[in-house]
């Protein structure tokens, strides 16, 4: 009995040990593995950062992760002047901010609506805006573009900010009218009780209550909007729209451009200039930013 | 208590239904009925019934671009949620038990951080950067990397190889993202089931085939269906990143490039909007494919 217990217990042991040298090799490789994934996914990000102080004959050199001759602004400001970075970054942040406000604002209206009150027409409404979510936006840019001309908002801010908006509705009503339906009817009914108008109990206990929910998809489509490149390049085309353009047709053109008068390192400078604004903003509210931007597919 | 509803409903859905009904809702009607039009862009539409099909179906890059997007849309999900999951399991369950609890590995936080930034930047951006990374020259960051002796790779200049630099750069951008989100949805799996497991004597591999994979099904088909969007569109990345944008010779054209430079470069507006519906119909049959696997699995 006692030599049978120690043969189990002894056997025990011995696999004990056997998982530990286990969990070591297994601890060795995944770090090697998360590491190798961390390089790529940082390499090609500090490549541009150390090619943007480099001169063309040093990018050409073939040593990609050297370090540059000499550290020099020049590159920057030529890519500030000359390549006008600075102009379609605050463009970018002017559309952004103006269309984000305003798509939460309609966006959280609609779902409000649609998600507290019944009327006729409701799962009409509801279905519009959710179907937009399975189709690609590129499926109706003829119409989209003419739509546009025919209002004379081709190549404006004003059509730009309206057609953010519109398009990003489906997914912010879609989110917030699930958002709205779980908010407890109580506080609703007390409310009415009081004497608060809808529009009062919307602004004033829904929307607090909400705050969760607003947050996530005010980053989220703050995201998506700075990230569009697809729509700007229909609406902003024609006289003097290269003023106008957002960050992403900018760098497009830039790296044209950069083709053209082999002009390497201010490319990589404007790159530097546009991607340094994200990591700072990314490391004080990744995780928020995580969080919002995953809220979507977690749900 | 009814009083003052209907206008409130009205007063709430007036802006936002009317953004979306302008520019969302009427230009998906007017691609259909574009679709059996020959218009330039100019001038009376001229209505030619279904020759705007029968030409798509004669297209040899219309067929080419459908492998195209046919390619990404099997390869982009599959190894994104392959590399996704490998490293989400490495960050939660690879390190080792400490007190009977098995914890993520060393460091997880940090990479997770890392991992994630790319999901953040605009394609157009990425787009940029991975033009120069895979340059056909030493200035290229991979060629840049291999021995002077080697003969440089053409990368996106060769026509075996450019569509794969693309999914390259997709799953470059996306994995990120994804290891969050698996992440997230490993973190609410019971601890108690992998440590019961781990006295059986399982594996590491068989705690991920057998425990990880089954629970995350749901988030999974979640990702696949984000993925198979994205796979659908591309075109920022094949607009900036390609040689002749969708070449050499058609190499990575895809609908959404032919879409747009039939719209806006061949003034050919009614074969665009074909080339619309038909990818509004493969749309909505992936769609309803994925909606049908995810009802089977919330029984």
């Amino acid at each position: 009995m006692t030599t049978l217990t120690a043969a189990v217990s002894e056997k025990k042991s011995q696999k004990k040990v056997e998982i530990h040298r286990q969990v070591r090799a297994f601890n060795g490789l995944a770090h090697v593995a998360l590491v190798f994934w961390a390089l790529v996914t940082a390499g090609p990000l500090i490549w541009v950062l150390l090619a943007s102080f480099k001169t063309n004959t040093e990018i050409f050199l073939g040593e990609p992760f050297s370090l540059p001759a000499s550290f020099s602004l020049e590159t920057y400001v030529s890519a500030w002047d000359q390549a006008h970075i600075g102009r379609y970054f605050l463009n970018s942040v002017f559309v952004v901010a103006v269309s984000t406000a305003g798509t939460m604002l309609f966006g959280s209206m609609a779902a409000y609506v649609l998600a507290r009150y019944t009327f006729p027409g409701n799962r009409v409404l509801y279905f519009l805006f959710v179907s937009g979510l399975a189709f690609p936006t590129f499926m109706a840019l003829a119409p989209l573009f003419h739509i546009l001309k025919n209002l004379g908002l081709l190549n404006s801010y004003l059509g730009l900010i309206l057609v953010y908006i519109a398009y990003s509705l489906p997914f912010t009503v879609f989110f917030l009218a699930a958002f709205f339906r779980t908010l407890p009817h109580e506080i609703d009914e007390a409310a009415t009780v009081d004497g608060a108008s809808h529009t009062r109990k919307f602004f004033q206990i829904m929307m607090p209550m909400a705050k969760s929910g607003l947050v996530s998809i005010t980053i989220f489509n703050i995201v998506g909007q700075w990230n569009q490149y697809l729509l700007p390049l229909v609406i902003m085309q024609g006289q003097g729209a290269d003023q106008k353009w957002v960050l992403t047709q900018g760098i497009a053109n830039i790296s044209t451009q950069a083709g053209y008068h082999a002009e390497w390192s201010t490319l990589f400078a404007a790159l530097t200039l546009s991607i340094l604004p994200m990591i700072v903003v990314y490391a004080i509210f990744q995780r928020q930013i995580q969080a919002g931007l995953t809220a979507g597919a977690v749900k | 208590m009814r009083h003052g509803k209907y206008p409130f409903i009205i007063g709430f859905l007036a802006v936002p239904v009317a953004l979306y009904a302008t520019f969302v809702v009427a230009a998906y009607i007017q691609t259909f009925q574009l679709s059996v039009a020959s218009w330039s862009g100019f001038g009376p539409i001229k209505y030619v019934g279904f020759d705007n099909f029968v030409k798509l179906w004669n297209d040899d890059l219309f067929w080419k671009s459908l492998r195209h997007n046919g390619y990404l849309l099997l390869l982009l999900p599959i190894v994104t949620i392959a590399l996704g999951l490998l490293f989400a399991f490495l960050l939660n369950v690879g390190g080792g038990s400490k007190g009977g609890m098995t914890r993520g590995v060393w460091g997880s936080k940090v990479y997770r951080v890392i991992f994630f930034f790319p999901q953040l930047m605009a394609l157009a951006i990425v787009a940029v950067i991975f033009g120069r990374v895979f340059a056909s020259d030493k200035s290229g960051m991979i060629n840049g990397l291999l021995p002077d002796s080697w003969a440089p790779w053409l990368f996106l200049a060769d026509e075996r190889w450019a569509l794969t630099c693309i999914l390259v750069v997709l799953v470059w951008q996306a994995v990120g993202f994804y290891v969050v989100l698996f992440s997230a949805g490993m973190g609410s799996i019971e601890h108690e089931i992998y440590e019961a497991a781990a006295l059986d004597g399982a594996t590491r591999v068989t705690l991920f085939f057998r425990i990880t994979l089954p629970l995350l099904w749901g988030t999974i088909q979640t990702a696949w269906v984000y993925l198979g969007i994205a796979a659908f569109d591309a075109f920022a990345l094949i607009n900036i990143m390609t040689v002749d944008r969708g070449g050499p010779d058609g190499a990575t054209s895809v609908l959404a490039m032919m879409i747009y430079r039939n719209t806006f470069e061949y003034s050919q507006v009614g074969y665009a909007s074909a080339l619309g519906v038909v990818l509004f119909f493969l749309t909505l049959t992936f769609a309803a494919l994925t909606l049908r696997v995810t009802r089977r699995d919330a029984v």
